[in-house]
């Protein structure tokens, strides 16, 4: 078992390097640099900050000094935020984006598949077109016009949740962003839970269930809600990247200081070092999290083991 | 078997999620609301480069000089000062009662260790030529002598004397920037470069950073040691990061921003009816303008062909039609409102609409084009919707007056500056200076031979001198002509065509009182106090 788990840990080093030398290489073809600005410096000044801050090497030394760093688990200084290091930039900022996505991720599976059971069950009726036309909408509109949307009713007329991020707000300041992040899933996921029930209600095993006297709630609980689910589940890894990618998109609108927010800036900014630090982090945690999985799977199943 | 992986994939997700615990900004007594838009990249002043970063680094900090809320220069942590008749030598006498945050005394001392880590090499200041001027300060910035060759020198504990290499009129504007600021050296030797973080950071000004929370938040509380502690009257000032104007809106409209850094482009009429006297729009030291590349044809020799474009462009039209939110069409380079000066404006500037379409299309023929062959150029502008309106625009007006193609390519800020610095492919493009002191100079300057800032790469000898004669000029009525004429020497040339100047526009609340407009666009928090509305 443990010499699986070494294995697995050094073979996800090269792929780990070649991430990052790949990442390092494309930030430093952008054209521009962390330090360039429409007020040019003089040319003594640029020269002292590029030395100041190692920009004057070559790159295949900045390659080496940043690896080298790395393997002390430093990530370096951020260019844009001078005051922070960009451990300190993620660690302040990934678990934001990870509260973020969970409670989206949660809202979107409760909200998505109670919707989707409630019409499959009134299936034809108002309630099922009320719900299909809602999840359609959801599907339909991209969460930058949600958003605005959403900020303009609940939180500027109605006033009943924060516009934006207000460090004082606890966690009202949450609430709109996960409802926008989790506006497209819910509707997915209510789509996807409706036509998987509607399949499993008219199985056999059902009608038995029913000849026996159960109750329609019952019926549901015990018996169809695990079959319906199966469709949902597969669809939990694309749903997780689109909450990802989409958190992206919603950190800016909100401007929560997530991680998104700092990948977006830095490659802006053009700030190398809090861009790779981000591509790392991401590329580390995906390796780490199929690590894991992996050895769970050799833990539960120890036909893996020895394959 | 794939769903039981999903469901291992899940929990191993939630094993690594943990509390997020930022800091979190206190609210005890009166705090002031503020949106700013961009996270200030460092509150260490020499790191610090943004006006984003000055405007919080003004609060936290004092200098010798400061503004009153209408932009006068007003004693600061000096309480007066003497200049030498020669005007190379000010002597300043600082305020005994001044003090750190931490109850040390401020003295001249820390003021000279400010100015020389300001310009040392190893500091990578980009401020580092601020004080150019001052005695030894270029040659120490090239690493040709130490730092502390510099001609700063504190007599005693409360005189600081500065020496400079030629007279400089504007040198006190110049000590109310952030870069100018004193430096607790005891805080600089404990924490290295790395002092500017909340419970860290030492400073002198009417407040003290309390908190931070990276692209989100700064804090700042009341530094009760401060000289004038018994005149401020907030007791903190949380400045929000929102970088979108839309998002700042709304959360001006939704009651939680005092102050935004600006409105949004759209619909300005319709903010003008809904909030009426809060909208507060007044002209700003900013000039946004196009640039031809000299170095290259068609621009490269042909003033004829350069006053025709410039010439075409109705400025009104882009200030009151295309913007009106308030701008003031650009007939000059330097905008109107600059202390002691009267800018310049172009000689076509007294001609009316169809006069100057008449002769920019003469022009333009003497210039070697015509209907048949017209002038084919590319115009380049980073993107954004106010550049595509404006550049739209403009090529209708050289389409309609003159027949040129103009080709609009919108780029990446980044690879737009890159461009532009190359000089190479450019042919127009646009830009913008704004200034960071209230002196002609700081405009003037950009277009000089030497200067890194003149992307058109404009270079003329008469100016050159005007400007060095202005430079050595102790006398301001003279300095001003000398300024006054170089400016309408550069026009005449053409190097740039000035579309419009800026205007600073904020939402501020009712509750907010002791808010003065300026061209600097400046509003020191020490001078704002809320009260409830009426």
């Amino acid at each position: 078992m443990l010499r699986y788990t070494l294995l697995r840990v050094l073979g996800a080093i090269p792929t780990l390097l070649l991430v990052i030398i790949l990442a390092f290489l494309m930030v430093h073809a952008a054209p521009g640099g962390p330090f360039d600005d429409e007020r040019v410096l003089p040319a003594d000044v640029e020269a002292n900050i590029a030395r100041a801050y190692n920009l004057d090497e070559p790159l295949p030394k900045q390659l080496l000094r940043y690896l080298g760093g790395l393997v002390q688990g430093d990530l370096g200084p951020s260019y844009r935020y001078r005051d922070h290091t960009v451990s300190e930039l993620i660690g302040a900022a990934f678990p934001l984006s990870l509260k973020l996505g969970a409670m989206a991720m949660a809202l979107a599976i409760v909200v998505g598949v109670s919707a989707g059971t409630v019409a499959a069950l009134k299936q034809g009726t108002y309630v099922d077109r009320l719900v299909m036309a809602f999840s359609m909408t959801g599907i339909s509109i991209p969460v930058f016009v949600v958003a605005p949307i959403l900020v303009l009713f609940l939180a500027v007329k109605l006033q009943w949740l924060p516009a934006g991020w207000s460090s004082s707000a606890g966690i009202s300041r949450m609430m709109l962003p996960v409802i926008t992040l989790a506006l497209p899933q819910i509707a997915y996921i209510a789509r996807l839970t409706r036509a998987s029930m509607i399949d499993v209600l008219g199985r056999d095993f059902i009608r038995t269930a029913r000849a026996q006297g159960l109750g329609t709630m019952t019926v549901v609980r015990l018996h169809a809600l695990k079959p319906a689910m199966l469709p949902v589940l597969s669809y939990m890894g694309p749903a997780i990247a689109a909450i990802l990618t989409g958190s992206v998109v919603v950190e800016e609108i909100f401007g929560i200081p997530g991680l998104g927010q700092f990948f977006v800036r830095g490659a802006l900014n053009r700030d190398y070092t809090l861009v790779l630090g981000i591509v790392v982090f991401y590329a580390a945690l995906i390796v780490f999290l199929n690590l894991v999985v992996d050895v769970l799977y050799g833990a539960i199943d120890p036909r893996v083991r020895y394959r | 078997m794939k769903s039981t992986r999903l469901l291992l994939l899940l929990a191993a997700l939630s094993v690594v999620a943990v509390c997020s615990c930022s800091g979190d900004a206190p609210d005890t007594g009166v705090v002031l609301q503020r949106g700013i838009p961009s996270d200030p990249e460092s509150l260490d002043q020499h790191k610090a480069r943004s006006t984003q970063a000055a405007e919080v680094l003004r609060d936290i900090g004092e200098g010798l000089v400061a503004h009153s809320p209408t932009g006068e220069l007003v004693p600061a942590a000096a309480e007066r000062w003497n200049i030498s008749a020669d005007g190379r030598t000010y002597t300043f006498y600082l305020r005994e009662e001044a003090r750190w945050s931490n109850g040390d005394k401020v003295k001249a001392g820390h003021f000279v260790f400010g100015l020389r880590r300001l310009v040392a090499p190893a500091t990578g200041a980009f401020y580092a030529n601020m004080l150019e001027a001052v005695v030894n300060a270029p040659e120490i910035v090239a690493g040709e002598l130490p730092a502390d060759a510099l001609g700063v020198e504190a007599l005693d504990d409360w005189t600081l004397v500065l020496e400079l290499a030629r007279p400089t009129p504007y040198l006190l504007s110049l000590l109310t920037h952030p870069s100018t600021f004193p430096l607790h050296p005891a805080m600089v030797a404990e924490y290295g470069d790395r002092f500017a973080r909340p419970g860290k950071l030492l400073s002198n000004g009417a407040y003290v950073l309390d908190a931070r929370v990276p692209g989100s938040l700064i804090a700042l509380r009341r530094n009760e040691h401060y000289w004038n502690n018994a005149d401020t009257a907030l007791d903190g000032i949380n400045y929000h990061v929102i970088v979108q104007d839309t998002a700042e809106l709304n959360r001006y409209r939704a009651g939680e921003l005092h102050i935004t850094s600006t409105v949004p482009p759209d619909n300005f009429v319709g903010l003008q009816a809904q909030f009426g006297s809060e909208l507060r729009v007044a002209p700003y030291l900013g000039v946004y303008y196009y640039g031809y590349n000299l170095r290259r044809p068609p621009f490269k020799g042909n003033v004829e062909l350069r006053e025709a474009l410039s010439m075409a462009v109705d400025r009104e039209q882009l200030a009151n039609k295309i913007l009106g939110r308030g701008e003031i069409a650009a007939l000059s380079w330097v905008p109107p409102g600059v202390a002691s000066y009267e800018p310049t404006v172009f000689s076509f500037a007294s001609l009316a609409k169809h006069e100057r379409e008449t002769l920019a299309r003469r022009l333009y023929k003497e210039a070697g084009y015509s209907d048949a062959k017209p002038l084919k150029i590319e115009l380049r502008y980073n993107t954004s919707d106010t550049n595509k309106k404006i550049a739209v625009a403009v090529q209708s007006m050289w389409r309609d007056v003159l027949g040129v193609e103009t080709t609009l390519i919108n780029e990446e800020f980044q690879v737009l500056l890159s461009n532009m610095r190359d000089a190479e492919i450019t042919q127009v493009f646009r830009s913008s200076w704004v200034g960071d002191y209230n002196d002609a100079h700081t405009f003037l300057s950009v277009l000089q031979a030497g200067s890194a800032a003149n992307m058109p790469r404009y270079a003329n000898d008469e100016y050159e001198s005007l400007m060095e004669r202005a430079a050595n000029q102790v006398d301001p009525e003279r300095r001003k002509l000398y300024l006054e004429e170089a400016e309408r020497v550069m026009l005449a040339d053409h190097p740039v065509i000035p579309l419009y100047f800026y205007v600073s526009k904020h939402l501020v609340s009712p509750e907010v009182r002791g808010w003065g407009d300026n061209v600097l666009d400046y509003h020191y928090s020490q001078h704002l106090s809320l009260s409830a509305a009426e």
